[in-house]
């Protein structure tokens, strides 16, 4: 195995270019999926260091994460349509019911 | 060696499929190069060892929810998305967190370094044949200590369901 530190940098990469995609994105589908890749990264760095220290608590952990991951996907997803159904629009800035 | 070459590889793979995935224009490319990425980190958890992760991770998120993903982005109509402008108006705050963000790990990696008995753990990690079977030793501890969390995790994707049918309903 290499040092963790190759991971922990691959895991950082792929949180920050999550973080852009969320905050920059218009398209809440692909914000969706900027979403997933965080919750990818995160992964990255239980199950390494779960090899560091040889125990498998960490990859249980990361289960759980995807299990997490595929329950916020599917009602995410839902409000989408949903919300496609009212307004005909998938874009951030134009769903200001809210704002005033 | 081997695992060097394979690990740089697979991560190539994923951080530039990342970028692409969140610069794409087209939602389809984006969803397409989101599905490259998640088989990167796939391959980077088999070279970690983790047999178990890696199946579930190309059985559940590619085959799952990269799947979900693409049809609604079918069901949606996104001709109209595609001539409007790509980015929202905050990109610039974008940049200014991320920039943050990454100074923050650069200045917590570098100061690791410098001292010595503080910081990230220099261990060695576990030879390869002293491994238990991977699936078998993920299964052991997923029924006996995290029982309660996998019982909760199965009432949430429950909820999760029901959420979803009952969200993309049609109103009667």
């Amino acid at each position: 195995m290499l040092p963790v530190g190759h991971y922990l940098f691959l895991s950082m990469a792929l949180f920050l270019l999550g973080v852009i995609g969320v905050i920059t994105r218009r398209n809440v589908i692909v914000v969706l999926m900027s979403i997933e890749l965080i919750l990818n990264a995160v992964n990255i760095n239980l199950v390494a260091f779960s090899r560091l220290y040889g125990d498998v608590a960490g990859q249980v952990f990361a289960l759980f994460i995807i299990a997490d991951a595929a329950a916020e996907a599917a009602v995410g997803l839902g409000i989408i349509i949903a919300f496609f159904r009212n307004r005909e629009t998938v874009l951030a800035d134009e769903m200001d019911l809210l704002k005033w | 060696m081997l695992d060097r070459v394979i690990f740089y590889f697979f991560a190539g793979i994923a951080v530039g499929s990342a970028a692409l995935m969140v610069t794409r224009r087209n939602a389809v490319h984006s969803a397409i190069f989101l599905i490259a990425t998640l088989l990167a980190t796939a391959g980077i958890f088999l070279q970690l060892r983790a047999e178990f992760i890696f199946i579930v991770q190309i059985i559940l998120y590619v085959g799952g929810i990269m799947v979900l993903f693409i049809f609604v982005i079918m069901l949606v109509n996104l001709d109209v998305a595609l001539h409007q402008i790509k980015f929202a108006r905050q990109k610039w705050v974008a940049l200014v967190v991320a920039l943050a963000l990454t100074a923050e790990v650069g200045v917590l990696f570098w100061t690791t370094g410098k001292m010595p008995g503080q910081g990230f753990p220099i261990l060695t990690a576990a030879p390869v044949n002293r491994l238990p079977p991977n699936a078998e030793a993920v299964a052991k501890s997923l029924f006996s200590s995290y029982l309660l969390p996998f019982e909760i995790a199965s009432v949430l994707l429950l909820v999760a369901m029901i959420g979803a049918v009952v969200m993309a309903k049609k109103r009667t």
